[in-house]
Order: structure tokens, then C-alpha cells, then sequence
């Protein structure tokens, strides 16, 4: 096999991306998770969504950005990738919108129908998102049937059992999608509590307190059983033990959040959780190279960094862009995170 | 339906729906940087009010922008998986590079723009503004640059697995159909937000409210949509013409209905094309002014359709040949409209006028359907193909996506954007009813509830 430095920093790009966006837009689709519950008046539930007003349209575009990461550097994954998951994307896209829509225009009309109904849209879309990330996140780690062509084709759900043709939903796929919605719940009430104060605070620490059980057991579960769905993640782990550091950081952001939030530090309980669900992906990341969407089915028909990939120039012209462009982008979020919430 | 069928009128609905938003904020955005800067020029508070005004326009709008728009970039995987695949090492390049430079900045500034006005202080909130039509204009530059490479694909190589690659980054970028599709597209979206923002300013004086910023509305709209207006028509409309009748002349023989190869070619006012006598039925027509407008002679040849295999002709020449003409007959109607009311400001009489402030509130509507169809002439145009030339829609689309399941999810985006369209409509009815004077969003006062302000 080839070397293949510049496909394989590409493939670290696409990780970061979306590990970017699952810290972002991860807290503010947790804050709506939580949004019910921690927020019971009106003030209460402007001071939830003010938290996240200014900035969840930029943490999407991370979602946006990192698409079209993959689109230019990886197109057979795009491709084979959206077209395969076709409905769970569609799905995710209408959430999306209705997501999107309840947080800009629940406070344009003062009304007894208004802001409730669109608490419960920003809210029910929320968790059905972290869900579907969750079993989109199951499902490349699971791998799926690709045959040679490099095409697949997956239903929604076909019956639970973890088999070639499964569908997005089987056992395996679910508890990723919990234990996401979990993690989510958690990151999200910290955000909430490091971003209010009062009685919303104090009930977001004490959900996140509650939430991080799920997330304890999911994640113990999931160490138990990845390896067994995933044996190419084992050896990859064995092949190259300094992948380690990734879920060590995992585990140490996982008891850090439970620790400082028991600690009463909200910023860096929230911090902690960062660290948590960017050792999660990582680990995932690391454990797929050079996989970016393994076969259930062939093992040789899996994408990889060597056979999806764009051509060299591109890939090596668009280093010269992304880098500048990415450093400027970190300014942007400094300034906004300084500046506005 | 076959599945290509419904993968193609999945693209075009979702497409024209989504347009229909950022072509006002990209001309928004350049007015509210004029509107910030008389501000700052004058000091007069009036201008800010206005800002604050057109600003909570622009945000309903930018959200409508977003959420339609994400599902356009996911539909190059889910619905037209053989193209992404095929070209997404040349067009995946400029779609990340408009993720990674504008929006990250329009989104970033624009929560500064619209609720950081007393945080930011006046310089930087100027900055915010300025920030965000950046942002908004090189993302059309960016889709712009994207679509122009299916137009006239440049700066790549056919590889032996049948995908593109790139050979030419600055081919691509500098790629003269995206210059002149650009400038076209961008000036027309001036045309839409001065002509909303002009016939606001009518409505406001008919209705005798809000006179000073109806005044000052329509005097903007005016002056900013005449000379965006002619601006379109010449030079970025005639060299986008050029453009077609040089590197797609079939698409320019079906645009303006040329069936036969001609010498001094008339350019045709009016007619249906009769496709199955192969000539337009009823024409009015201008002899030889087609021939001068592409060759700058009047004798010159223009390629006809027969000229061309019937199989490379766009697979919908009647529809391709009423957008083209709707698009360049109210470009036109444009022009005339707005120089007869700039004429009329210019001697004093505009404001008190009724009919004209009647034709310019009436006029709103028409930039919307002349993009749309100008949009339609690009698209239509460029069939069969997909990548002009090189790769045919029919083989593009993403096969394993049944017609039912591409169905299913155009019917639910059926119901969507309708539900949206009406939530537009009434969130709109009650900010021009609120009117320019209203204080500032009530989400910015939420953002002063919050821990932000408290902090402060």
C-alpha cells in the first residue's frame, strides 16, 4: 500500500471538523435537550435560548463546512455516504430546519401558543438530532454493505438484529444513538449552567448530574462491544497502543465533568465534557483509519484513505487555503465567544 | 415518475425555494453597509433606525437562507451521487472553500450586527456589517464559481476511473463564466433588495406612515436598483449573452428560438416555439440585431438548432425559451421603471405621485420571478448535460435512491417549505407593520436577559 501523507492529514481534517461540530453545535443542541426541563417560565427559557442565540448558526456551519471537507477531499465517501443513509439525512435535514426556524422566531410573537409550541419544536428536534448523529456515528463504526460498485443502500430499520443489511437501526446503532443523546444532555446542561444563573442553573447541574450515569454506563458498554462489531478497530488499538491517549482523554473528560460539576465549576465541567466527546470521536477516528466507511459485507470494498481519496493536487492545493481559512475562522469564534454570549 | 425525473424536480424545487432568500440578503447586505455608513457620515439616528429596520428584515430572511440552503449542499450526496462522486475533487474544492470563508464570517457577524449594536459601539457595528456582506458576497462568488465550472469546465483532468480532477486551482477560480455570471447574478440581486426596499417606501407614503423612512426607502431603492439595473443589463448581462453564444451556442440557438442557421439573425420579441414544425409560431422580431448583440456585426452567422444532433439539444427548449425571455423582457420593464422614477426624484415630483409609487409597490415581486428565471435559463440551459460537455444529467443521478424514497422526501420538502412560506409571510406582514421607528428585536432583549449583558 502506498504512502499517503497528505490523504491521511486530510482524513485528520475531516475528524477535526466534525469533532468541532459535535463540541458546538453538540452544546446548544443540549441546551434544547435540557431546554424543558431546566427552563420553566418565559424568562427563564429567553435566558436558555439568549445562551445560544448568537451562535448556533455558527456552530452548524462546522456541519456545513466539514460536508464539504469530505465532498472535496473524500467524493466517493460523500456520495456513497449521503446517497446510502438517503432517508436519515432527509430526516435530519427537516429537523434541522424546524430546529433552526424555533430558535429565530420563538420570541417574535408574545403569545400563550407561540413560544410554547416552538420550546417543544427546539426541543423534541434537539434530541431527535443528537439521536440520528448518534446512529449515523453507530453506523460508520459498524460498517455497511458495500459491495465493489462502492454504493449501498440502507433502510431506515429492517428488524434490530446486527446483521449485513440491517438497516440505520439495529441493537448496535441504538445504544451509539443513546449514549449520544446522553452525552449531549450532559454537554448541553453544562453549557446551561456555566451560561445562567439561578434556579435554571442550578437545575441544569443537577440534570447533567443525573444525565452522566447514562453516559457512564453507555460508554462502558460501548469499550465492551465495539471491538466485538468492529474487530478492525482492535487491531488497530494493538497495531498502535499510542492511540490510547484518545480514549484515556475520553475517560478523563468523562469523570473530570462528573467531578467539577459535583465541584461546582461549571466552566470547567463544560470543558471536561469537550474533552469527553472529542476523545469519543477520535477514538472512533483512530480506530477506523484507514477506514472512513468500512464494508459489513467485503472487507476490501470498505472506502479508505487510499482508494477515496481526490487527486494530489487538489488535496495539496487546498492545504494552502484551508489552514489560512481555518485560523481565521478561529478568530471569528474568538471574537463572537468574547464578545456576544 | 422515473427516478431521474423526481431527483431533477427534487434539485429545482429546493433550488428555486432556497433562491428566493439569499438573492435579497446578498443586495440587502450591500444597502445596509451604505445605510451604516451615511450613519456614521451624518450622525443623523434616522439611518440607524433604518439599519436596525432592514437588519431584522435581513434576519428573517438569512434564517430562511439557512435552513433551505443546508439541504442544497446535502442533495449533491443523497440525490446526484455519480456526479459528487465524478466532481467533487474540482467543485468539493470551491463548495469547502465557502463553508470555511463566508459562512464562518456571515454567521459570526451577523449576531454582532443585529444584537451587538451598543455592545460594539458604532465603528465596529459598521465593521459587523461590512463583515457580513463579505461574507454574503463571496459565498456567491463561491456558488457562483461551482456552477460555472458545469457551465465551462476548466483547470481539470478526465482520470481513467471516470472521475475529475483538478489540474488548475486558479483556472477554476478565475474561470471568465464565473466573472461575468458572477457580476450578473450579483447586481441582480441588488435589482431585488433596492426594488423591496423601494417598494416598501411606496407603501409606507400611499398609506401615509412612516413618511420620513418611506421617503428615504424609495429614494434608495431607486437610485441603488436604476443603477444596478442597468448594470445587469450591460456589460455583465451582453458578456454573459457572449458567453453562451461562444462556449454553449446551442443553448443560445434554444434560448432565443433560432431553428434555422442564419446570416444577420433576428432577435426574436415574442413567439412560442413549435417544436414539432421546428419554428416559432406568431414571432415579432428585430432583424439582425441578434447577429450585432453576439458578434458586435450585423451580418453575422448565428448557429441555429439544426446546426446541432438533436440529442445535444436542451431536452425542454420551450421552457428554457419563455425563462430566458421573461428574464431579459423584465430586466428590461427594470430599467425603464426605475429610470422614469430616478427622472421623477430627480425633479422633486416622485413622492407625491401616486401612480408611480403604485407601479414601484407593485413591482416588488418581478426581481424575484426574473432571477428565478434567469436561474432557470442557466439550468435548462446547460441540458442534457450536467458538466457541460462531459457528463449527461441522465447518468449523474444517485441509482440507488429509488423514485418512490426521492418521492417521499420531495413530498415532505413540499410540505415544509410550504409551512415555511407561510411563516415567512406573517413574520414579515408584522415587522413592516411594527415599522422602522420599533424598537430594537425582542431577541436582542433576550440577549439582555440573559448572563451576557448582566456580565457586562
Amino acid at each position: 500500500m502506498k504512502e499517503a501523507h497528505t490523504e491521511t492529514l486530510w482524513f485528520c481534517l475531516v475528524a477535526i471538523m466534525i469533532a468541532g461540530y459535535a463540541v458546538l453545535d453538540g452544546f446548544d443542541l443540549g441546551a434544547g435537550i435540557v431546554h424543558l426541563f431546566v427552563a420553566r417560565s418565559d424568562a427563564e427559557r429567553r435566558s436558555v435560548l439568549a445562551s445560544v442565540g448568537p451562535v448556533w448558526d455558527g456552530n452548524e456551519v462546522w456541519l456545513v463546512a466539514g460536508g464539504g471537507v469530505l465532498f472535496f477531499a473524500f467524493p466517493p465517501v460523500y456520495a456513497s455516504g449521503f446517497q446510502g443513509f438517503y432517508l436519515p439525512l432527509i430526516i435530519v435535514l427537516w429537523l434541522l430546519i424546524l430546529r433552526g426556524i424555533a430558535i429565530e422566531f420563538r420570541n417574535k410573537v408574545s403569545s400563550l401558543v407561540w413560544s410554547p409550541f416552538w420550546d417543544v419544536v427546539f426541543a423534541g428536534a434537539s434530541a431527535m438530532l443528537a439521536i440520528f448523529f448518534g446512529a449515523a456515528i453507530g453506523n460508520v463504526v459498524r460498517g455497511v454493505p458495500l459491495d465493489r460498485s462502492g454504493f449501498f443502500f440502507l433502510p431506515l430499520w429492517a428488524n434490530l438484529r446486527l446483521m449485513p443489511a440491517a438497516g440505520i437501526l439495529d441493537w448496535f446503532t441504538i445504544i451509539v444513538a443513546l449514549g449520544s443523546l446522553a452525552a449531549l444532555t450532559v454537554h448541553g446542561a453544562l453549557w446551561v449552567a456555566m451560561k445562567t444563573a439561578g434556579a435554571v442553573a442550578a437545575r441544569a447541574r443537577k440534570a447533567a448530574d443525573a444525565a452522566w450515569w447514562a453516559v457512564l454506563v453507555i460508554t462502558v458498554l460501548l469499550v465492551i462491544i465495539v471491538p466485538l462489531v468492529q474487530p478492525h478497530l482492535g487491531h488497530r488499538f494493538a497495531d498502535a497502543p499510542w492511540g490510547f491517549v484518545f480514549p484515556l482523554a475520553a475517560a478523563a473528560g468523562m469523570f473530570g465533568m462528573k467531578l467539577l460539576n459535583g465541584a461546582g465549576r461549571a466552566t470547567g465541567a463544560f470543558l471536561a465534557s469537550c474533552l469527553y466527546i472529542v476523545g469519543m470521536l477520535t477514538s472512533a477516528a483512530f480506530g477506523l483509519y484507514p477506514y472512513l466507511l468500512p464494508s459489513s459485507t467485503d472487507t476490501a470494498a470498505g472506502l479508505t484513505v487510499y482508494n477515496s481519496a481526490a487527486a494530489t493536487y487538489g488535496l495539496t492545493v487546498g492545504l494552502y487555503w484551508f489552514i489560512p481559512g481555518m485560523a481565521l475562522v478561529m478568530i471569528y469564534f474568538v471574537f463572537v465567544y468574547r464578545r456576544m454570549v | 415518475m422515473d427516478a431521474l425525473t423526481v431527483h431533477r424536480l427534487h434539485f429545482a424545487f429546493t433550488a428555486v425555494f432556497h433562491y428566493l432568500f439569499p438573492q435579497l440578503t446578498m443586495g440587502l447586505a450591500l444597502l445596509l453597509v451604505i445605510l451604516k455608513t451615511q450613519a456614521l457620515r451624518t450622525g443623523k439616528e434616522c439611518y440607524n433606525h433604518a439599519a436596525r429596520f432592514w437588519g431584522r428584515i435581513f434576519g428573517i430572511n438569512f434564517v430562511m437562507g439557512v435552513v433551505t440552503g443546508i439541504p442544497m449542499e446535502f442533495q449533491f450526496g443523497t440525490n446526484w451521487a455519480l456526479f459528487s462522486r465524478a466532481s467533487g475533487g474540482v467543485i468539493g474544492q470551491t463548495l469547502a472553500m465557502e463553508g470555511v470563508f463566508s459562512f464562518f464570517l456571515e454567521s459570526s457577524f451577523l449576531g454582532a450586527f443585529l444584537f451587538g449594536e451598543k455592545r460594539l459601539g458604532p465603528r465596529l457595528h459598521w465593521l459587523s456589517a461590512f463583515l457580513v456582506f463579505l461574507g454574503a458576497w463571496l459565498s456567491g462568488f463561491f456558488i457562483i464559481a461551482t456552477n460555472a465550472w458545469m457551465q465551462h469546465p476548466v483547470g481539470y483532468q478526465l482520470l481513467p476511473d471516470g472521475r475529475f480532477a483538478l489540474t488548475s486551482f486558479w483556472a477554476l477560480l478565475l474561470n471568465q463564466w464565473a466573472w461575468w455570471q458572477y457580476m450578473h447574478t450579483m447586481t441582480a440581486s441588488v435589482v431585488t433588495a433596492s426594488v423591496v426596499m423601494a417598494a416598501l417606501g411606496a407603501f409606507y407614503l400611499l398609506t401615509r406612515q412612516h413618511l420620513e423612512y418611506g421617503r428615504m426607502f424609495v429614494a434608495m431603492g431607486v437610485t441603488a436598483g436604476l443603477i444596478a439595473s442597468c448594470l445587469m443589463v450591460f456589460p455583465t448581462g451582453d458578456a454573459q449573452g457572449r458567453n453562451i453564444a461562444y462556449n454553449q451556442p446551442v443553448t443560445l440557438a434554444a434560448m432565443e428560438g433560432l431553428f434555422t442557421d442564419e446570416r444577420g439573425a433576428p432577435l426574436m420579441l415574442v413567439g412560442q416555439p413549435n417544436m414539432s414544425e421546428k419554428k416559432l409560431d406568431n414571432p415579432i422580431y428585430l432583424p439582425r440585431v441578434l447577429s450585432f448583440l453576439t458578434f458586435r456585426r450585423w451580418k453575422a452567422e448565428v448557429k441555429g438548432l439544426d446546426a446541432f444532433p438533436q440529442d445535444n439539444w436542451p431536452d425542454n427548449i420551450p421552457l428554457l425559451y419563455f425563462a430566458y425571455h421573461i428574464m431579459a423582457g423584465l430586466g428590461t420593464i427594470f430599467v425603464a421603471v426605475l429610470a422614469l422614477a430616478a427622472y421623477m426624484l430627480w425633479r422633486g415630483r416622485l413622492y407625491d405621485t401616486p401612480l408611480m409609487l403604485w407601479a414601484l409597490m407593485l413591482l416588488a415581486p418581478f426581481p424575484y420571478i426574473a432571477t428565478t428565471a434567469g436561474w432557470m435559463t442557466a439550468e435548462v440551459g446547460r441540458q442534457p448535460w450536467l458538466v457541460f460537455g462531459l457528463m449527461r444529467t441522465a447518468v449523474g443521478s444517485s441509482v440507488e435512491v429509488s423514485a418512490g424514497n426521492a418521492m417521499f422526501t420531495l413530498i415532505g420538502f413540499a410540505g415544509m417549505y410550504s409551512m415555511l412560506a407561510v411563516l415567512f409571510l406573517f413574520l414579515l406582514y408584522l415587522e413592516v407593520q411594527r415599522g422602522p421607528e420599533a424598537a430594537a428585536d425582542e431577541h436582542g432583549a433576550a440577549g439582555g436577559s440573559g448572563s451576557a449583558l448582566a456580565a457586562d
